[in-house]
């Protein structure tokens, strides 16, 4: 039988290791599920992994890997800072679309502007709407001891419905004939966000992507919040020890990955998606999650987790359409990702150990 | 006396090492029938190791024990209990939401029904004089009650061998003697008993014969009764001790006061805590002030409460006039508090964090390790480095987390990063728990130096020897109120014995809530 048993150090080893054998088991264990689905799983990792980058079409799929890395690095960071303070927003996506709506309402209320200085205050009020969708959790948190988790995730279905409620509604473009769906900001230059290089997929999105993500490098390895962050996720005794108020740790943190993702949300309506619809959001801010744990919560290693999650997004649509595997199959081999990153993450802390006997 | 006795287990040339360290090496002992058999030795000298041996919760390297002249390997404590060894660990592993009876019953192999098990539990508590009601609940009971359960969960299985880890840090003097009194019929009705303890006193008084350990290896054995206490120490440690100076004790009398407590009342944090009722006591610039009292009487809630990790009304916690109950524990740090809780690992210091991070951890405000936000690690790890070398901190290095330390030496560096922040006022919890006796020598002598250089301090301790050789006044946290401090000068271990039982003038009609 094996045993596990706690190491006096965390291993450093299985610090790296553990993203790169989760993603190996994964394909191992994604394989089989194709196959037991009829399909042949090398053809598959090999469209997943593969081909977006080096295959046929992969002029054109290695910049929608930018499109997708960017939303999801961006809301991968700021929640990394409340996973590593022990503060759980689930809700990401919520607060993603509350973003994309405010900072598209901005710029929509103002239609036709010609200056490109509009696209300022659209940024802020995006993430200044993530912002505010996140501080209800919080602020739940904080005075009545409610369940962030719970109340971040139910969040996300009431943002989910007046994200209806502005495609239909509001937010309508009325020379839209009636169909759902705002004004396209395609059509729209002052308060786009384009592509910076043509062909590479990197918009404004990427930009503060890398930009932020420096950011939380410097604020988590030298600044005095980000050591508050790690103390309190770590050791939540030693935190109010040190001095740290938890409640005001839980409005920083759930307000830095509120705003973040807010503004991954106004990027991307601004950006990618064009416009408010009423199927906007495509699950960026669940995703992200995955990334954040894939990263090992640590700013470099979620830019590289970014990528890799965007690799299966894009060739994960790769095989639903060109070898006609339902789009579920690829969510349960994302999820798996996480379950083995999980799993393996055991090996950090303890060590596995044959005992004699039973 | 008990030499003529039969061998019940002998113990020849076990040697088990862990990476990196020999736990033991080449250990031989034998216990008789009927014997209380000391172990001693400092933190780290192998004698937990040694025990869990014997109860097979470890398996020796090599080497060979034998139990009644046959050969015993447990190598699960269920074996081990099998064959009649017991053990009561130091720390307790009771449910607090269950009764005494349901405890006891989790604790064995095929427990009778819950109505006989009741019977027989009041049944062997009244042979063995340790009052114990079963349909009471774990929560309510005293640390020394929860021993009694444990002890007794142990006596239900009819031991030929008690292995007793450390049994008397929790217990009051009048605790310790129900203890012995315990323990020497079980050894009378012929059960040995392996008694560790770093409480010289206790094992000249209890122990027939006595095997000192240092580093994993036997290094002598012992006739505790024709011992002096200095004596063994010296073995235990290979050095000779010598105890605190400090200059001659003063009177304290109307001084200003660097910290002054009035009529503190805060309510517990902790789930079955104490409330703090009343607290009053002020204490001077030099002065060291001793709070006694068992485990769980408000101890953890004081220092919360004066760490600023609970906050108070502003005028209950004075600093030299200053009102400071209303700050935390960052800003208290700012005006010259430093405290030092007793659970070092999780409260005082982050398990999985590095010593430079844990040393930043507290020193940060004190040292200026931080400039505009931002940490200056080169000089965290300065802090760490001089606290690690002048405190003699045995570790690899500063970059090595906290949890790898061995108990002791994590003390040694939690005490040294807050006296080394040159303190106004410092607050311990536990000082020397847990600690050899060496380091706890070199600790209090620490504490007392910063007191000379000005400090005013409040030690709360369970271990009473320490207070009375350390403290210039001493009063008794019971049932989260404090008595009115005493000098420490003419007061009898009696006294305070009925101090910590209650019995003191102010507290006769207190009914505890």
């Amino acid at each position: 039988m094996f045993r596990l048993e706690k190491r006096p150090n965390p291993s450093t080893f299985w610090l790296y290791a553990t993203p790169i054998v989760a993603v190996i088991l994964t394909m191992i264990f994604g394989g089989l599920l194709f196959a037991a689905m009829g399909t042949n799983p090398f053809t598959v990792i090999r469209t997943i992994f593969w081909d977006p980058v080096f295959g046929e079409f992969a002029f054109y799929l290695r910049g929608q890997l930018l499109v997708k890395a960017g939303p999801l690095i961006l809301i991968a960071l700021g929640l990394s800072l409340g996973f590593r303070a022990g503060i759980w927003n689930i809700g990401a996506e919520g607060q993603y679309i509350m973003g994309a709506i405010c900072g598209a309402a901005v710029g929509l209320a103002v239609y036709p502007t010609e200056s490109r200085l509009i696209f300022i205050p659209m940024i802020a009020a995006g993430a200044l709407g993530g912002w505010a969708w996140a501080m209800i959790p919080a602020i739940l948190k904080t005075r009545f001891n409610t369940n962030e988790i719970l109340v971040s995730l139910m969040l996300v279905y009431v943002a989910q419905t007046i994200l209806a409620k502005a495609a239909t509604g509001f937010l309508k473009n009325p020379e839209g004939m009636g169909f759902p769906g705002s004004r396209n900001f395609s059509s729209y230059p002052a308060a786009a966000n384009p592509e910076l290089i043509a062909g590479s997929g990197l918009h404004w999105g990427g930009v503060a992507a890398i930009v932020i993500g420096a950011l939380a490098y410097v604020l988590l390895a030298r600044h005095i919040i980000g050591f508050q962050i790690k103390l309190a996720g770590q050791a939540p005794r030693a935190a109010r020890f040190h001095g740290v108020n938890p409640n005001k740790l839980v409005v920083l943190c759930m307000g830095l990955s509120g705003a973040m993702a807010g503004l991954a949300g106004l990027f991307e309506v601004t950006g990618p998606a064009g416009q408010i619809s009423i199927d906007f959001n495509v699950g960026y801010g669940f995703t992200a999650i995955i990334v954040a744990f894939l990263g090992r919560l640590n700013p470099v290693g979620i830019i590289l987790a970014g990528l890799i999650m965007a690799l299966t997004y894009v060739g994960g649509e790769m095989a639903s359409t060109n070898l006609g595997l339902p789009s579920a199959a690829i969510q349960v081999f994302q999820g798996m990702l996480l379950f083995f990153l999980l799993g393996v993450d055991v090996l950090t802390n303890f060590r596995l150990r044959m005992t004699g006997g039973k | 006396m008990t030499s003529d006795r039969p061998l019940l287990l002998q113990v020849s040339a076990i040697t088990k090492a862990y990476p990196g360290v020999i736990a033991n090496q080449d250990v031989s002992f034998a216990i008789r029938q009927g014997e209380i058999h000391a172990l001693l030795g400092e933190n780290g000298a192998g004698k937990s190791t040694l025990v869990k041996m014997i109860y097979g919760l470890v398996k020796p390297d090599t080497g060979q024990m034998t139990w009644r002249g046959a050969p015993y390997a447990p190598t699960a404590p269920r074996m081990a209990r099998a064959a009649g060894v017991a053990m009561v660990f130091q720390h307790f592993s009771l449910f607090e939401a269950l009764n005494v009876a349901e405890n006891v019953a989790l604790g064995m192999e095929n427990p009778p029904p819950m109505k006989t098990l009741a019977a027989k539990i009041t049944q062997v508590s009244q042979a063995y004089g340790l009052p114990l009601d079963p349909a009471r609940m774990v929560g309510d009971l005293s640390a020394g009650e929860r021993q009694r359960v444990e002890i007794i969960r142990c006596l239900l299985q009819d031991p030929k061998l008690l292995i007793m880890d450390e049994p008397t840090s929790v217990l009051t003097p009048q605790e310790v003697d129900i203890l012995f009194k315990t323990l020497r019929q079980l050894a009378a009705e012929g059960t040995a008993i392996l008694y560790i303890s770093h409480k010289l006193e206790e094992i000249r008084s209890l122990c027939d014969a006595a095997t000192i350990l240092r580093r994993g290896k036997v290094v002598g054995s012992a006739d505790p009764k024709t011992s002096t206490a200095r004596e063994l120490a010296e073995a235990m440690v290979g050095a000779t001790l010598t105890p605190p100076e400090r200059a001659a004790r003063r009177d304290w009398g109307g001084g200003p006061a660097a910290l002054e407590v009035t009529g503190l009342c805060a309510a517990s944090p902790i789930p079955f805590g104490t409330a703090l009722k009343d607290v009053t006591f002020r204490v001077q610039r030099g002065e060291v002030l001793g709070i006694a009292g068992v485990a769980g009487n408000g101890q953890d809630e004081l220092l919360l409460a004066l760490s600023g990790e609970v906050r108070t009304a502003g005028t209950m916690v004075k600093s030299a006039g200053v009102e400071v109950g209303t700050l935390g524990p960052a800003e208290r740090r700012k005006i010259g508090f430093v405290m030092a809780p007793e659970d070092r690992l999780g409260h005082a210091a982050a398990p999985d964090m590095s010593l430079v991070e844990n040393a930043f951890l507290t020193g940060g405000v004190r040292r200026g390790l931080v400039k505009n936000g931002f940490i200056d690690w080169p000089a965290a790890g300065d802090f760490a480095d001089a606290i690690i070398k002048a405190y003699d901190v045995r570790t690899p290095g500063s970059h090595v987390a906290a949890r790898a330390l061995s108990g002791g030496n994590l003390q040694k560096f939690v005490i040294g990063r807050e006296l080394s922040q040159s303190p106004d006022v410092i607050v311990i919890n536990q000082p020397t728990w847990g600690v050899d006796a060496a380091a706890a020598a070199a600790i209090r002598q620490a504490i007392l130096d910063r007191a000379e250089a000005g400090a005013a301090v409040v030690v709360i301790s369970q271990d009473l020897d320490e207070l009375l050789e350390i403290a210039d006044n001493f009063a008794v946290l019971n049932g989260g109120r404090l008595t009115a401090p005493r000098p420490v000068q003419g007061l009898t271990i009696d006294q305070i014995g009925l101090m910590m039982g209650g019995a003191h003038g102010m507290e006769v009609a207190h009914v505890s809530a």
